[in-house]
């Protein structure tokens, strides 16, 4: 704020920052209020890239709505699809076998490692490094094809059913996530000499870009930025679902609440994930993949249900009401992404155009999935 | 055979210069894009040509027939002047650069001054092109720019002073005959002209590359915050004579490395100096530049101008004093 | 002063680190695939767009004409229509038609099919300027396929 104070001139000007911005990473557009490179005010514009998911959902039956979710957050899809059909699975009163449960929480948290890996590429090309991208591209490849020998996508995976998978695992996907594991711990040493330890970056992401506890709290911020102001929150761990509980692993948390920590909850969070696949992949048990008593057509019971995952951005939260027919009545998709975004207005400003944008990229934005 | 007139002599370096700067340009954006290409691992431009070698002379054409598209409410003229702006100082400066003792277009005694002279100008073609455009990322850029060159042309000329105090002359020519016999009489390591040569030569080094707008210091144009900062509103060849100005003062900048610290064209070992020497010394330089650019994320502006004001100009002064003080103090203890 | 010292020191010393390793990766072979040159093979559950699958005893289509996979698919992007002809039992496909700009490769037309007469394809080479491309007539593409 001394900043704010310190420039007290009358003349402003807007800048549009988006739809079309290479910072923006999609078709989010930031009014921004500048006095000179200092923000006065951003105002975040959404609705570039709206699809109307929420009323898709209401017109389609309960199994149609699948492939919806894995189109909301496109780096993360299959945390998604298990928001969804965690909810569906809770309201129709759906068993699902342990080895579903494995599988998912695999799948789930591979994805979960290329999905901040996308980040982490895509947050050092916000600052200016074009490198680190290749190099976590070049790794996440190696998950994407593990994900595609399972579940047939690269991307918009819809892999997950009510009662279980699609598919059983094959034995070459143990051993292929295995060896991938080996490989990434690898290399994070040389991600973290290459881009953590640099100066360049240090200076531009130590004390800068401040989201503390209390304003996570008023906008509702979960995920990495929540856990990078010091707030240990995790759906896995106050929620528990699935197979988690079973799973040993830690909640990374950095207290300091600036850009810094929030990249350095991500890059833990990759190596927490790599510890929950070593351990699922210990401990898989043999059986079904698909519950035998699964209805072919789900019909809950007339109700309001709700289900809470952690996808990578933050907690993913599904609330489907349905009045016993064989669509959901409303559903209501509450996506990180968009609480994350709401603080960027309050947290950038007074700031300078570049660590606003640093912020930005902090917070880890997918926009189809603030418009849904 | 007579030598020839000096006028023709002019004449042919003169074109013969320009064919650098441009070939240069050219094929230092496909030495980029190689380096860039196998620095992230892949190949690069690979399809024009053997290795992707008739790239550069494709992209020329793309960018030569394109429409220059003039946005509306610019300022006609100095959006106009900007692009050349930026190019010809630094084909200027080319004038007095000594590839070897005796290819040099203009031997003067003032050579040194004149690059610098040439070099302060281009960054009026930054100011112009961004606050002519009538483009707000540009204009945030051209003020960028500007500040930027302000604070990093005093560490880089204050370094200079501290050179010419140690070589008696700004005749780069006489600079580089100075450094002749091995790599030991080389500026950067002669140890009794001032002990801190190297670090003089980092702050030259960092200082060339945040005066050309280099990554990471390439705040001008910024491409994740200001679009393409103050070349946003270009396209055609207007964007590529910015392009070829940037290349230009490269070259320009790692040639003024190489002569005033890497003995420019004498060779490491004192056999057969040459223009080789000099171009060898030149593209490693241009090599480190490019891979500087490929591993580094951007400054911002106060970190730059933070690194400027508390550590190279501080730096560079010590360096002064500490020079001064050798030169008197030296012949002092061995008359 | 110590500090200022130290973190130039750090500083640089971490910028040296970092040019290593860049410089090291850049001596590598490289990692990416040439595509047009070369090409990937598709895993075994790789999702294209659906086909026909072929009954090796009659040479026709297994599709029975359910209507199944028009019914689950989300987008509607299947259009199904057979015929009644005389003398035979059953349905005769005579129209499969997948529009595969709306197909959102979700799989639930595969799964709902309880004969087994559609699969897969491991195509993924379709790039086109027009959208009348991506009318797929499946029907013709498998007799196209004898």
């Amino acid at each position: 704020m001394s900043v704010l104070a310190q420039c007290d001139s009358k003349e402003t000007f807007v800048l549009n920052l988006g739809p079309q911005h290479p910072a923006t990473h999609g078709v989010l557009r930031v009014k921004l209020t500048m006095d000179g490179e200092y923000i006065r005010q951003a105002e975040p514009v959404l609705g570039y890239i709206h699809r109307m998911h929420e009323k898709m959902g209401e017109n389609r039956t309960w199994a149609q709505f699948m492939p919806n979710t894995g189109r909301l957050d496109y780096l993360s899809a299959l945390s998604y699809n298990h928001g969804y059909v965690l909810a569906v699975e809770r309201a129709a009163a759906i068993e699902v076998p342990e080895r579903a449960e494995y599988i998912r929480v695999i799948t789930v948290e591979l994805n979960r490692i290329s999905s901040h890996l996308v980040w982490f590429g895509a947050f050092i090309l916000d600052l200016g490094g074009f490198t680190p991208l290749l190099y976590a591209f070049d790794d996440r490849e190696i998950i994407l094809d593990l994900l595609q020998a399972v579940t047939g996508s690269r991307l918009t995976y819809c892999y997950f059913r009510f009662g279980g998978v699609y598919n059983d695992i094959e034995p070459d996907f143990i051993t292929g996530t295995l060896a991938f594991i080996k490989r990434l711990r690898a290399r994070m040493p040389m991600y973290h000499n290459l881009v953590t330890k640099n100066i360049i970056l240090v200076k531009r992401l130590k004390d800068i870009g401040f989201v503390p506890a209390e304003m996570c709290r008023k906008y509702g911020a979960t995920g990495p930025v929540l856990r990078g102001a010091g707030v240990a929150y995790d759906v896995r761990r106050a929620e528990p679902y699935s197979v988690y509980p079973e799973l040993d692993f830690d909640i990374p948390t950095h207290p300091e609440g600036d850009s810094m920590a929030r990249y350095l909850v991500r890059m833990d969070e990759i190596e927490q994930s790599m510890r929950i696949i070593e351990q699922a992949c210990t401990k898989l048990p043999n059986g079904p993949v698909m519950a035998e008593k699964a209805p072919k057509i789900i019909k809950p019971a007339k109700g309001d249900y709700y289900a809470a995952v952690e996808a990578a951005r933050g907690s993913f939260g599904v609330r489907l009401v349905s009045d016993g027919t064989n669509t959901p009545y409303r559903l209501k998709l509450r996506s990180p992404s968009y609480s994350n975004l709401s603080l960027f207005g309050e947290a950038s400003r007074g700031m300078l155009l570049p660590d606003a944008l640093a912020l930005m990229g902090s917070l880890d934005l997918v926009i189809p999935e603030i418009d849904r | 055979m007579n030598p020839p007139s000096e006028p023709i002599r002019l004449l042919a370096f003169l074109i013969g210069l320009i064919i650098f700067a441009a070939l240069n340009a050219a094929y230092l954006v496909w030495l980029e894009r190689k380096v860039a290409g196998h620095v992230q691992r892949r190949i690069g431009p690979k399809e024009v040509g053997p290795f992707g070698l008739l790239q550069p002379l494709v992209d020329g054409i793309k960018l030569m027939t394109k429409q220059i598209l003039v946005p509306d409410h610019i300022d006609p003229i100095l959006f106009r002047i900007a692009p050349p702006l930026l190019l010809i100082p630094a084909v200027m400066s080319f004038v007095t650069i000594p590839f070897s003792e005796t290819l040099v277009a203009r031997d003067i005694n003032l050579g040194l001054l004149m690059i610098f002279a040439f070099a302060s100008i281009n960054v009026l073609g930054i100011l112009l092109g961004g606050w002519g455009s009538n483009n707000k990322y540009a204009v945030i850029a051209a003020a960028r720019g500007v500040s930027q060159n302000v604070a990093y042309e005093i560490p880089m000329l204050i370094t200079v002073i501290t050179m010419v105090m140690i070589t008696h002359t700004l005749n780069l020519n006489e600079i580089v005959r100075q450094q002749a016999g091995g790599i030991f009489n080389w500026y950067i390591f002669r140890w009794s002209a001032n002990p801190l040569m190297l670090v003089s030569f980092l702050i030259f080094f960092t200082c060339s590359m945040a005066e050309t707008n280099r990554a990471p210091f390439d705040l001008g144009e910024a491409e994740s915050e200001l679009v393409a900062g103050y070349h946003t509103e270009y396209s055609g060849m207007g964007f590529g004579l910015f392009f070829m100005g940037e290349y230009a003062n490269i070259v320009i900048g790692c040639s003024l490395a190489t002569l005033l610290f890497l003995g420019g064209w004498q060779c490491p070992f004192g056999l057969w100096p040459g223009v080789h020497w000099f171009l060898i010394k030149l593209y490693l330089l241009i090599f480190t530049v490019i891979l500087i650019r490929w591993t580094f994320p951007r400054t911002t502006i106060y970190g730059l101008l933070n690194l400027s004001w508390k550590i190279l100009i501080p730096f560079a002064l010590f360096n002064l004093i500490l020079t001064g003080a050798m030169l008197k103090i030296w012949p002092l203890i061995f008359p | 002063m110590s500090g200022y010292f130290a973190e130039i020191f750090s500083g640089t010393k971490s910028l040296a680190i970092g040019m290593g390793i860049t410089f090291k990766y850049m001596l590598k072979p490289v990692v990416t695939v040439q595509y047009p040159y070369e090409t990937l093979k598709m895993p075994e559950r790789y999702r294209g767009h659906i086909e026909l699958v072929k009954d090796p005893e009659t040479g026709e289509a297994k599709c029975i004409v359910c209507g199944m996979c028009q019914r689950a698919c989300p987008s509607g992007c299947i259009t199904v229509a057979g015929d009644k002809r005389e003398g035979e039992k059953k349905k005769v496909l005579g129209k499969y038609v997948l529009n595969f700009t709306t197909c959102s490769l979700c799989g639930s037309c595969v799964e709902s099919c309880k004969s087994g007469a559609i699969k897969f394809s491991k195509e993924y080479n379709l790039a086109s300027t027009r959208k009348e491309d991506y009318i797929l007539d499946l029907l013709q593409r498998l007799k196209e396929q004898r």
